[in-house]
């Protein structure tokens, strides 16, 4: 009976590796649809006003964390998202919202967020929220942040996920930017997803 | 007063602290109320309550907060459920607990089992016993899947369990106390055969991901580590757990049987030759 189930066996695990595999290669960024739960939270936004998803209903959403006093990384996700969406068709130019979470609400005042968030574009919202939410929200995108001892000036670095995590118009966890995508291909990406979703 | 926030799940499993107080609490009863002379002993008990809360501790602890944001805390965490925790389960003994609860089940319960133990029987095959054993550590350190793995909660689950699981019917196979040659268990030579065998490509795949230039595994860089550690520092120190622990548990697995083996040479007779000897 082995000897007939091991064959069986094999071809069944070769298919269903086949299946994973199966990445039609639309996208440049990683697709999560059915990975991740769809966009949900509740944070304090610039004018220290509640903001749910709902606010930002029927756009894209680019979910990235950050902290305003980031040296290199944040500035240039931020400098790249913009490009890549000025390079969309001019319809589709104000159907994406970056939503730009800072994991640093120590010193990351509403203020403060305000003015980065406005220095990247009128699309982008600052946001942030005390740590146990932040906590939360994070490992509901199974990421996390960690901060550095404290240096003699009291500033400290702050480790965060490089990965800005793309939701359609619907709020359903679409794509995974990665580091290392041209704004070309950025642009394609939220190009296509902007098209497919449009009514 | 000691930080006990560290023993709180980071990602409550109902299903898993349930399965673990089930498997707990049927040893424990069993122990209680079988006959004295099948009680196993006080050091087996020992290893067998250590192997489980092992496995407990990676899955249910703050130890799983860091095994999804630290590629090398990730590979501990399989080495105890995949190696170590099975390996002191299956050490131990348990078949007088399983054998006390075999007795106690309702006929129409073990008629319910019987899809079970047939693909239990198949699992058990040597050959698909090890190639399923290897197959799944290459199938999770797969680097497409295992990025997927550690992005959706639900695979991450599935990957955790079926190591366990795989862990537990592997070493059950190979430490399985009862002889060869009085019943249809394993023989010793297949068993250390298959260990010697597991190994090799364990070894292989811990060496390519320690010798790996560029990074194999970036998901650990895309959602943030735990503590800031050179990426490059991670990975070696996750390749050395997956090359050189599994082959040291392979190797006193062979010990441990060809110990096994050579205490019962010539001590342990077939009925069948007894009968031969005596028309």
């Amino acid at each position: 009976m082995t000897k007939r189930l091991l064959p069986l066996i094999l071809t069944v695990s070769v298919l269903a590796l086949t299946g994973c595999f199966g990445d039609d290669g639309r996208w440049h960024g990683k697709d999560i649809s059915g990975l991740m739960p769809e966009l949900d939270f509740e944070l304090m936004g610039s004018r220290g006003e509640t903001v749910t998803p709902q606010d930002s209903a029927g756009t894209i959403r680019l979910l990235y964390f950050g902290f305003t006093s980031c040296p290199d990384v944040c500035p240039t996700t931020l400098t790249d998202l913009r490009k890549a969406v000025n390079q969309l068709p001019r319809d589709y130019r104000d159907d994406v919202t970056t939503l730009f979470v800072s994991v640093d609400p120590e010193r990351d005042t509403p203020e403060r967020l305000a003015s980065y968030a406005s220095f990247f574009g009128d699309q982008v919202v600052g946001l942030t929220a005390a740590e146990p939410e932040l906590r939360e929200l994070s490992k509901r995108y199974r990421t996390t942040f960690g901060y550095d001892e404290p240096d003699a000036d009291g500033n400290y670095n702050v480790s965060h996920s490089s990965a800005v995590y793309v939701f359609d118009r619907t709020g359903k966890a679409r794509l995974l930017l990665r580091p290392g995508l041209t704004t070309q291909q950025v642009s394609e990406d939220l190009a296509q997803l902007a098209k497919e979703s449009r009514g | 007063m000691p930080d006990i926030g560290f023993l709180a799940p980071y990602d409550f499993s109902p299903l898993t602290i349930l399965s673990f107080a089930l498997v707990l609490a049927g040893y424990g009863y069993a122990l209680l109320h079988m006959a004295p002379e099948q009680r196993p002993g006080s050091v087996r008990i020992v290893t067998f309550v250590l192997g489980v809360l092992l496995c407990y501790g990676v899955m249910q602890t703050r130890f799983d907060y860091y095994s999804q944001y630290m590629f090398f805390v990730h590979r501990g965490q399989h080495l105890i459920l995949h190696h170590l925790g099975p390996f002191l389960i299956a050490l131990s003994n348990p078949l007088p607990v399983f054998r006390f609860w075999h007795e106690r089940m309702g006929p129409s319960l073990r008629a319910g089992l019987r899809p079970l133990v047939r693909v239990y029987r198949i699992l058990q095959q040597p050959v698909i016993a090890a190639v399923l054993f290897v197959g799944l550590i290459y199938f999770w350190l797969w680097p497409p899947i295992h990025f997927d793995a550690m992005l959706s909660r639900q695979l991450y689950w599935t990957m955790n369990w079926s190591m366990l699981l795989d862990g537990l019917l592997f070493w059950w196979l190979m430490f399985d106390p009862r002889s060869p040659v009085l019943t249809s268990a394993l023989g010793y030579g297949k068993r250390i055969l298959i260990l010697a065998a597991v190994a090799i490509p364990q070894m292989v795949l811990g060496a390519w991901i320690v010798f790996s230039r560029g990074m194999v595994y970036d998901v650990y860089e895309v959602c943030g580590r735990a503590w800031p550690m050179a990426p490059e520092t991670d990975q070696l120190l996750g390749g050395l757990l997956t090359w050189i622990p599994p082959a040291m548990m392979s190797i006193l697995g062979i010990l441990i049987i060809l110990r096994r083996a050579m205490r019962e040479d010539g001590r342990v007779v077939k009925p069948s030759q007894l009968a031969g000897e005596n028309p």
